[in-house]
């Protein structure tokens, strides 16, 4: 029996483009909480997933209880004892509770005696069982689609504990967490340690990490760092560790200069009583506002919004003290605004398409000769100059763009946009799931952009993306704005105050 | 290094088999055929391949552009029996014993083009209206106007075959140019005319960019719904236009003409590379897939295959080629 419950070995990942993981390592012991940390980006996902069977790893060993294993896929995982919840959840939102549960490993009974059919009564007393083992009042029989996010997320955290798991995953489970919630969380994770389950836990909150955490494992850019006890660390020490280099570095120095308002909204509400409400905001020429909060806090709805992707009921939007009226992203788009969406593949790039069609897309307008045909030279010259400008690194411009980095391909949505030359640019999470210096060139082409007098609003989860980019930031809480704070007065104190400001 | 390279050249042998499976077993099969009996290779032969190939050509481009975007058009088949019986009843010969109109002056030839392309248009068009819309799935929609369009079809026709066309009708499907079928300029012109309309126009591109994401297209500006309406009504002008020349080739028409011709056009695209994941499709792809299916037709012919048997064989073609199209993208997650 070897010391670890857990051990991964060498692991090695490749996605077209990126190298995800290279040659990570992790050690879980029985009975403690093992904080997995890093930048986004910087391979905690992609590890787990492999751990869980989701990838495959192309190099590398697992070695569980001491013996080497391969697994195969998420089913194996939960019959080896190692369940996941993960950042992302994956519900069933049109069916119950219990289903959500049980799903796959339905309790099962035999119809006149022979044929197996689901308990259902058993699979609903099971569940509340399980709900009170976890202190979560729900209804079994509740729809899952019925509850909160943070509900949901519950409900995936007591799916994991009733597998009877010797090693649980928890990938950023306090993200859309209230304060109580995350107490109720804790509790659970204390108690599952008292069992003997191993538990990773993957979060961006270093007060969680310190509290809860018994050892510190430390990845950056798919590369192992090293793993340390939780109490011969701090804040700073784990920080530097994450990041690789000075503080300072990390976000370019900005010369841009806010001028005057230049697009406003006032009472923009959505046509969903949950969603966004009463938000009024202003935006000054050359100015970058961050938008705050938690996950749920309908920052992304409250900007689609504003681009036409969602309805509102009521509410005005003003720029240049002319009012728009914006019903559809082509609305928006005339009237000088860009998007930058936050999930990329869903709503961002079109990915068997080549670079050239995806910069070209939004602005084929400008290039038609006799008002029919497409000049492709000049559509080549725009798509040259973007690469060179934005250094995107593409083999040609013919290359489809799914086979580029995350960060490829959010300067090729960038190209897209500049192509348009529009004045607002909104920018909901533009460095989700791009590596560490991809993500410094992403920041310097927004500040490069502010400078020009672009205005820019910038939603981002990421505390100091937030802090060390914005000239003010918006924070929301739940549909509301709650407040607005200086950047250079902002801390992340202020801020969660603001975020989790529920009335 | 000597071993790499070896290494790779076998994959990207391997590579290239499958990728192009069945153009190459269908090259396999002619070769085996064209050498076993005495005329297959033949100029007559090939002049009734290119004949047959042209309006099953020409349906394909229409289907090509629903495909790309990631949906399909189940009601072609029977808006080509459309268009057929709206020429039929328009093109009889003055003379003719038993006219559809006993007392319609003689039509013009163009006039019966453009009423069976402009009327099978509408349907498109309404088709288009439907899927961008109404949200309908356009399996369901082109289902329900396929349906509606046969039913059309009957009561416009009262389900009575047609024959008696003018000779300056029927020309246009049997007769021949500078040695080559008719049929073949009209899908020579129809083929180019896909060709830019997909490469160089605006329209294209944004086609391919619905067939891409189709969130992402709205997203980056793109017009979904009036680039929806076009495809479909463009698709169904195409229709119009093959049961036409349909008509024509034939010398008759009645409510089955180009039954399950929908299924053939839509195999023959996929055949053809034009990717049921949207966003993917090559006007010289159509026309390999679009021969292929009817080379085969030929070659089962010529080695006397029982014709019930041809429809087996057809059928696993179609499943074969989608499973290796689809095999591309299903590669290693």
């Amino acid at each position: 029996m070897s010391e670890y419950r857990l051990e991964m070995r060498d692991v090695v990942k490749t996605f077209p483009g990126v190298k995800a993981l290279d040659h990570a390592q992790l050690k879980l012991k029985p009975g403690t909480v093992h904080a997995l940390m890093g930048e986004n980006g910087a391979g905690k996902s992609t590890l787990m997933k492999c751990m869980f069977g989701i990838y495959k790893m192309d190099e590398g060993q697992i070695f569980y209880e001491g013996e080497p294993v391969t697994i195969k896929d998420p089913l194996d995982a939960l019959n080896r004892g190692i369940a996941m919840v993960h950042q992302e959840l994956q519900p069933i939102p049109e069916r119950s509770v219990a289903e959500n549960i049980f799903v796959g490993r339905y309790p099962l009974k035999k119809l006149l005696g022979f044929y197996p059919i689901i308990d259902h009564k058993k699979m609903y007393e099971d569940t509340a069982r399980l709900l009170e083992e976890v202190r979560m009042p729900f209804d079994p029989k509740a729809k899952l689609g019925s509850l909160s996010v943070s509900q949901m997320q519950l409900v995936e955290i007591a799916k994991a504990v009733s597998a009877n798991c010797k090693v649980l995953i928890l990938d950023e489970p306090t993200s859309s967490l209230t304060e109580n919630e995350v107490e109720a969380l804790f509790r659970i994770v204390e108690d599952l340690k008292a069992k003997g389950v191993s538990i990773v836990y993957i979060s961006h909150k270093m007060d969680e990490i310190l509290r809860i955490s018994d050892e510190v494992t430390i990845m950056r850019d798919g590369q192992y760092i090293g793993t340390w006890e939780a109490k011969d660390l701090t804040n700073d020490m784990i920080i530097t560790k994450m990041v690789g280099r000075e503080l300072t570095n990390l976000y370019p120095p900005r010369e841009n200069v806010p001028g005057e308002v230049v697009f406003e909204v006032k009472d923009f509400t959505s046509i969903n009583p949950k969603s966004f409400r009463d938000v009024s905001f202003q935006l000054r020429r050359g100015e970058i506002l961050g938008v705050g909060g938690l996950v749920g806090a309908q920052r992304t709805e409250l900007m689609e919004g504003l681009f036409g992707i969602r309805a509102h009921s009521k509410g005005h939007i003003y720029y240049k003290g002319e009012e728009l009226k914006i019903n559809r992203p082509r609305d928006a788009i005339k009237r000088g605004l860009a998007m930058l969406t936050e999930d990329r593949r869903a709503t961002g790039i079109m990915g068997v398409l080549s670079i050239a069609d995806n910069v070209a897309i939004s602005s084929l307008d400008k290039y038609v000769d006799a008002g029919i045909v497409l000049n492709n030279r000049k559509i080549e010259k725009l798509v040259a100059d973007n690469v060179a400008k934005l250094s995107i690194k593409t083999p040609s411009s013919k290359t489809r763009i799914q086979s580029l980095s995350g960060g490829n391909q959010q300067k090729v949505l960038i190209s897209r946009w500049l192509a348009n030359d529009p004045d607002v640019f909104i920018l909901d999470e533009p460095t989700r799931g791009i590596d560490v210096g991809a993500k410094y060139e992403i920041y310097c082409i927004i500040a490069d952009l502010a400078k020009q007098g672009k205005s820019i609003i910038m939603i981002s989860s990421e505390m100091g993306e937030l802090i060390g980019m914005s000239d003010r930031i918006m924070v929301m809480c739940d549909g509301k704005v709650t407040g607005f704070i200086d950047g250079d007065k902002a801390n992340q104190e202020n801020i969660m105050e603001l975020a989790t400001k529920f009335s | 290094m000597e071993k790499t390279k070896s290494r790779l050249n076998a994959k990207s042998v391997t590579n290239f088999l499958s990728n192009n499976a069945i153009t190459l077993l269908i090259l396999l099969m002619v070769i085996y055929v064209g050498f076993n009996s005495s005329n297959f290779f033949t100029w007559d032969n090939l002049k009734n391949l290119i004949s047959n190939s042209s309006t099953r050509f020409i349906i394909a481009c229409g289907v090509s552009g629903c495909l790309i975007t990631k949906g399909t058009d189940l009601s072609a088949g029977r808006a080509v029996g459309l268009g057929a019986c709206i020429a039929a009843t328009l093109l009889q010969k003055v003379d003719y014993g038993s006219r559809f109109f006993p007392n319609l002056p003689d039509v013009p030839v163009i006039v019966g083009l453009l009423a069976a392309m402009l009327i099978c248009g509408a349907f498109g068009a309404i088709n288009g209206c439907v899927i961008a819309f109404l949200k309908v799935p356009p399996f369901i929609a082109t289902l329900g106007m396929q349906t509606i369009v046969y039913g059309i079809c009957l009561i416009y026709t009262g389900a009575d075959p047609m024959g008696g066309f003018k000779s300056s009708y029927t020309n246009l499907g049997s007769g021949t140019t500078l040695e080559l079928p008719n049929l073949f300029y009209f899908a020579l012109v129809i083929g180019l005319f896909i060709w830019f309309l997909y490469n160089k126009t605006r329209h294209g591109k944004y086609m391919y960019a619905i067939g891409g994401n189709e969130s992402a297209a709205s997203v980056a500006g793109v017009n979904v719904p009036a680039t929806l309406i076009r495809i479909y009504f463009l698709a169904a002008m195409l229709y119009g236009l093959a049961g036409f020349l349909t008509g024509a080739k034939t010398g008759g028409a009645s409510v089955q003409t180009g039954y399950g011709y929908e299924l053939e056009a839509i195999a023959a695209c996929t055949i053809g590379g034009v990717s049921t994941n949207g966003g993917v499709g090559r006007v010289s792809g159509i026309l390999i897939g679009v021969l292929v299916f009817e080379i085969l037709k030929i070659c089962l012919q010529f080695l006397g295959v029982d014709p019930s048997y041809t429809f087996i064989v057809q059928g696993l073609v179609i499943i074969v080629a989608v499973a290796l199209d689809l095999r591309k993208y299903l590669a290693k997650k």
